[in-house]
């Protein structure tokens, strides 16, 4: 059974321009739900940058990516907005008139259905997946032999299993597998690890007292039949090559973005990119808006601000297909004390 | 003024004329060469991936710890550097790297 969820606005992305069209569209009274793949909110400036240093939000000398993810999370509060993460938006389907939009949105892991009445897409440089190694045929054992996440360990009980990274998810998985892994190696380009010291000294220990192995390079080639892994071939940095004998592999490399089903919705798409216009931010299909770096158009800059300015403008007209009956009165925070309820600052 | 020269992932050899102060990456994206650089040359991301050529590894500033974090995430050979870490100066005239594959 699904539930379906209606709404006035899905908001696919939340990020920071994401996060701020929430801001936006709750000063014209419309209700949103976000939705984002990763399992916190703040798309890039959480996931790549948290703590680097931006400098160029206006009225912020400096703020960490993370920061500007807490006052924007702070700024939309009044407006209590729905989140759905750990979710990807795999369809998008026009149930409505280029007049009177509607659509059905439905997502992919807890299978969730919205009906809204427009959607802004804010997804940045798309969704972000695993980084998958550029190893011939690796596709072929993916989902057999090839995983990029756990998702439940009993699968690797008695399994001969190579996990490949030097990060947290690579380390945490070699010191959680190992005791049910019929044997495990850990596979690292370099012996210098940047997951957590501790997880470290325990991976050193199994590795020290044999109950683990742990190998120095990368894997040149996968040797297996039908799905199957057999093992992995390994190039050491000297050129020299062996092989490790494996069932399961498991390359933890990171995260990357890709634009994944955006491409299937019927939108206009230059080099990935959602192109729009500059009044209103519409993508060719009315109703259905793309800002911040997803979006082109003429002199298009990927700068948080611009996606900021892009979030407001496209509010304008969402409100048209909300509320098509009432006017839009155009109102500034600092004055209006409509608008200061809303916010729950009005004295 | 000067050049480096890009080998694609097709293995076209290509000749582009650098400017001081970019960064490779910066010079290989806005010659329209396919590089991700997703991250904005933040040293985040690793999608700048590229093999330098031996004789002028010896030339280049040497990886920081923040950049061997990011190339830990992808599949390197010695000889892979991140474009966005590297500083175009006069001295890096004929520059040559090949840019690395990606997963997909």
């Amino acid at each position: 059974m699904t539930d379906h969820i209606e709404t006035d606005v899905v908001i696919i992305g939340a990020g920071p321009v994401g996060l701020f069209a929430v801001f936006e569209l709750g000063l014209l009274d419309i209700k949103c739900h976000l939705i984002d793949i990763l399992p916190k909110v703040g798309g890039q400036c959480a996931e790549l940058y948290p703590e680097k240093p931006i400098y160029d939000i206006p009225g912020f000398p400096m703020v960490t990516g993370q920061g500007l993810v807490d006052n924007l999370m702070a700024q939309i509060e009044p407006f209590n907005p729905t989140f759905h993460l750990n979710e990807m938006v795999e369809s998008l389907e026009s149930i409505g008139t280029p007049e009177a939009p509607l659509f059905r949105v439905k997502t992919s892991e807890n299978g969730t259905t919205f009906v809204c009445k427009s959607v802004i897409i804010a997804a940045g440089g798309g969704s972000f997946q695993p980084k998958k190694p550029p190893i011939d045929n690796i596709e072929s054992y993916e989902g057999t032999s090839v995983f990029y996440a756990v998702r439940k360990m009993e699968m690797f009980r008695g399994k001969k299993v190579l996990i490949v990274g030097g990060g947290d998810s690579a380390l945490d998985w070699t010191v959680n597998l190992q005791p049910i892994a019929k044997r495990l190696t850990l596979l690292h380009r370099r012996d210098a690890f940047r997951a957590a010291p501790h997880t470290v000294e325990k991976m050193r220990a199994l590795v020290a007292a044999g109950d683990m192995d742990l190998h120095l390079g990368q894997v040149s080639a996968l040797k297996g039949e039908n799905h199957v892994l057999e093992g992995a071939v390994i190039r050491k940095d000297d050129g020299s090559e062996h092989v490790v004998d494996c069932d399961v592999m498991l390359p933890f490399f990171g995260l990357t973005m890709k634009l994944g089903p955006i491409a299937e919705w019927g939108l206009n798409l230059h080099e990935n990119l959602i192109p729009v216009d500059t009044e209103k931010f519409e993508t060719n299909v009315p109703g259905i808006f793309a800002i911040g770096d997803i979006n082109t158009y003429p002199g298009k800059l990927k700068l948080i601000l611009s996606g900021f300015h892009e979030g407001a403008l496209a509010a304008q007209k969402v409100h048209r297909y909300v509320y098509p009956e009432k006017k839009l009165l155009f109102q500034y925070t600092t004055s209006s004390t409509s608008l200061q309820k809303k916010l729950g600052v009005a004295a | 003024m000067g050049v480096i020269h890009v080998t694609d992932r097709a293995g076209q050899r290509h000749t582009l004329e650098a400017i001081e102060g970019w960064r490779v990456m910066e010079i290989i994206r806005d010659w329209g060469l396919p590089i991700e650089g997703l991250c904005g040359g933040a040293c985040e991301c690793a999608t700048c991936h590229v093999f330098v050529a031996e004789d002028w590894l010896g030339k280049l500033y040497p990886a920081t710890e923040e950049e061997e974090d990011q190339l830990d995430t992808v599949v390197t050979k010695p000889n892979s550097r991140l474009s966005c870490q590297i500083l175009w100066t006069p001295e890096l005239d004929g520059l040559e790297v090949t840019l690395a594959p990606t997963g997909d």
